[in-house]
């Protein structure tokens, strides 16, 4: 599952190069289109060829030199500079480029037919469609990376790995994406708000409405959340649909069954959601991310659905004796899968096809994924690591929250594939869920335009169908 | 012409020919015969599908939704822009008090050119992240906040400016917004070029005219308009390419970049979703060539429209 999350403000640069982009876009549409192909025969790895050894399993060459581009989004880039110091340890002879970006897709899909670079992290608003990725034979499969030993610790690599990883990296029964972070979405209140009013957080949608009123007579709204970018509250409405209906109801959802999203449980799931919206209980206004999120910092809103990096990405402006606390998403007492958690791994390493050294590529990912690396990631991004036990030392509430959320999640974890397999149902449900959060149409007709558009990716020839079986 | 000054006049050439070959023409060429492809833009294979992608292009209800768009501001923003524009520079050179000899602009023109010209000073999409904050839909929007002040807002309800997809007009508010900002940062750069093209206009026709006893609308319509007919018509080409594009300030300000909902869908949104999220870009490699054709066309239609014998002064 790819996670195309941190949306970070536009900075001067980004914007100026966006302005570039935005430039040639205008009439030469054509020509920046065109401007990416090119035909070039395969090159033989440079980096490879060397003996394998349990501390060198790919054969990677000394003297040879790997290209690494890292995403500097919400959880910054520290981390990777300190993989590179732990790979140096066994390597000291391999020359690591390492260079940082927000713009993956602007960057590093113009390379990618020709000379790209060695190991990208596609990750963020700007990166690349992964089923395209897959499909065109883009990037390479990992297989031989989860049967490589552990840097640091026993056993291969894809015993080091939390539950679902290794599933979320896999496409048509090969894994290719290897997801560094592990995120968890929930619901965040402050602990310390909620302790001095006596109020006790919610865990069915009964207990917030009923408790709701109680927030607006502090002047509180009970609920904000990103209403800018589709994806935000499509995280909410798919962890509800989930609940309601059950796993095997999303499972049919992502493979097109017919009729997959007028199932009952489906539009239970959602209703809430209207109501929430009806009984005015939204922060007004249509606010990003950011905004959105330090409304809820600066005590506007009660409650903000997001994911685990939160509180990294506001690391400068939380107030002080704020308690970010996570917790899970509201259900309903009947529902058939209440207390499966979303959660799932995310920010994924792609190795392209025509890398010139992928061997060192995927030396470094096991350098990335060691015990030491993980537990230095989650050190610093206060976001758990794909890799067990990154998150046992880290002392903050924010992170031990979600840690014991995962230690409540006796389930399966929920995940939603339809967005990765099919741009066309992944635009259609971001604008329709910010229809359905801003009032704009109910329940009932979410599920119905959503089906049309399921249906009608069904029956369209040109789109590469996928298959999700667990 | 004389022998070596055609080879003097090639040599200063050649580079910048060559250049622009290489990487204007040639790269059009490209996406002309990608468009007859379904390449999908990550590998370097792709298969020859004829004109399967242009026949698609007529049926694609999003893209037909993106034309209209587009029309829209096709004709709203040349035909204000260009209003406000000639009326401000009117006003600047012409337009100052007739009380006294001579034709001067309104008191403290200077300053004003000043002001107007400011936004051109500034790149499309800083204007597009100021209007942000200016159109932001809380009370910390600029708008909004002041409006709240005042009690012509309600705090519950505030302007939701590009996240309104709601028509007016017929047309979805979000483009209304987007068109004001359009029109603010572009009269400036017209007002400009139309002050130019006035003060090449002898100051007799106008000494002369008001001697006759025209007024200040007189004047306009009877001696500046159907002086500046080329440059408006100029004017009107450059502002058509404009309304085609429109990328930056969709891209930037609406939600989901083309959003609410499709909403404010332009040919150029379309053209990115379709290539760099659906992975296909032989597909959107033949709607930028639909789009180049019909720029083209229209501006040839423009021209010609407009053209009339030259006057000389």
């Amino acid at each position: 599952m790819s996670l195309p999350r941190e949306f970070p403000d536009l900075t001067r640069r980004t914007l100026l190069r966006r302005a570039a982009a935005a430039g040639l876009l205008a009439t030469p549409a054509a020509g920046l289109l065109a401007a990416c192909a090119g035909n070039e025969p395969d090159r033989p790895s440079s980096g490879g060829g060397a003996e394998k050894s349990k501390d060198n399993p790919f054969g990677v060459k000394d003297g040879s030199s790997v290209k690494v581009v890292i995403f500097n989004g919400g959880l910054g880039d520290q981390w990777a500079k300190e993989d590179k110091a732990i790979f140096a340890e066994k390597h000291p002879n391999i020359t690591v480029n390492m260079s940082s970006t927000q713009k993956i897709k602007t960057e590093e899909q113009p390379k990618m037919a020709t000379t790209p670079s060695d190991l990208i992290m596609n990750s963020g608003a700007d990166s690349m469609d992964r089923s395209t990725l897959i499909n065109e034979g883009a990037i390479e499969p990992l297989d031989d990376l989860l049967t490589a030993p552990a840097w640091d610790s026993e056993g291969t690599v894809a015993d080091s790995l939390l539950p679902g990883t290794v599933a979320d990296g896999t496409q048509n029964g090969k894994f290719y994406v290897v997801n560094i972070a592990f995120t968890v979405w929930g619901n965040w209140y402050n602990a310390a708000l909620f302790e001095k009013e006596g109020w006790q957080p919610p865990t069915t949608w009964d207990e917030f409405f009923a408790l709701a009123p109680k927030i607006k007579a502090k002047g509180m709204a009970p609920y904000v959340h990103d209403a800018v970018h589709g994806y935000y509250p499509r995280w909410a409405l798919m962890a509800s649909i989930w609940k309601a209906a059950g796993k095997q109801a999303v499972i049919n959802i992502d493979n097109l069954e017919d009729g997959a999203w007028q199932v009952d449980g489906v539009l239970k799931g959602l209703e809430p959601w209207e109501k929430l919206v009806k009984d005015k209980l939204l922060l007004p206004g249509q606010l990003n991310h950011t905004q959105s999120q330090q409304a809820w910092l600066d005590g506007k809103a009660a409650f903000i659905q997001v994911g685990t990096w939160l509180k990294n990405e506001m690391a400068a402006t939380i107030p002080p004796g704020f308690e970010l606390t996570l917790s899970d998403y509201w259900s309903n007492p009947d529902d058939v899968a209440a207390k499966d958690v979303f959660a799932g791994s995310g920010e994924g390493f792609v190795v392209p096809s025509k890398a010139p050294n992928k061997e060192a590529a995927k030396e470094f990912l096991r350098a990335v994924l060691s015990k030491k690396g993980a537990a230095r990631f989650a050190e610093l991004t206060k976001s758990l690591a794909s890799t067990k036990g990154s998150g046992d030392n880290v002392q903050d509430s924010a992170l031990a929250s979600a840690n014991a959320l995962m230690k409540q999640a006796t389930g399966d974890l929920i995940s939603v594939k339809f967005p990765d397999f099919y741009a066309d149902l992944d635009k259609e449900s971001q604008n329709l869920s910010e229809e359905l959060m801003a009032g704009r149409i109910t329940a009932k007709q979410f599920v119905d335009k959503m089906q049309a558009a399921a249906d009608k990716v069904k029956k369209d020839d040109s789109i590469k169908k996928q298959t999700r079986t667990a | 012409m004389r022998h070596g000054v055609a080879r003097f006049v090639t040599g200063f050439l050649a580079l910048p020919v060559a250049l622009y070959l290489f990487y204007v023409v040639w790269p059009f060429a490209q996406a002309a015969g990608y468009s007859l492809t379904d390449w999908g833009g990550y590998s370097d294979t792709q298969n020859f599908v004829g004109l399967d992608n242009y026949v698609r292009l007529f049926k694609d209800e999003l893209v037909r939704k993106a034309f209209w768009h587009n029309v829209f501001f096709l004709v709203t923003l040349p035909l204000i822009t260009i209003t406000l524009a000639l009326f401000l520079a009117f006003l600047l050179n012409v337009g100052g008090r007739g009380n006294r000899a001579g034709v001067r602009g309104v008191f403290g023109s200077a300053l004003y050119k000043v002001i107007f010209f400011f936004p051109i000073t500034l790149s499309l999409v800083v204007i597009a992240i100021m209007w942000q904050q200016v159109y932001r839909s809380d009370d910390q929007g600029l708008i909004n906040g002041v409006l709240m002040k005042i009690g012509l807002v309600d705090r519950d309800n505030p302007i939701a400016f590009t996240a309104d997809p709601e028509p007016f007009l017929g047309v979805p508010a979000v483009l209304w917004w987007l068109l004001l900002i359009a029109v603010w940062s572009g009269v400036g750069f017209y007002m400009v070029l139309f002050s130019a093209a006035m003060q090449s206009i002898p100051k007799d026709i106008y000494e002369a005219a008001l001697l006759d006893g025209a007024s200040r609308v007189h004047t306009f319509f009877r001696v500046t308009l159907p002086l500046l007919r080329d440059t408006v018509a100029v004017a009107w080409v450059y502002l058509g390419f404009i309304a085609l594009d429109m990328y930056a300030l969709v891209f930037v300000m609406t939600p989901s970049q083309g959003g609410p909902n499709h909403a404010s869908e332009i040919f150029a949104s379309v053209i990115n979703f379709t290539a760099f999220q659906k992975g296909q870009f032989g597909y959107a490699c033949a709607m930028a060539v639909a789009l180049a054709i019909f720029t083209m066309v229209l501006a040839a239609l423009q021209l010609r429209i407009t053209r009339r014998d030259r006057i000389e002064l």
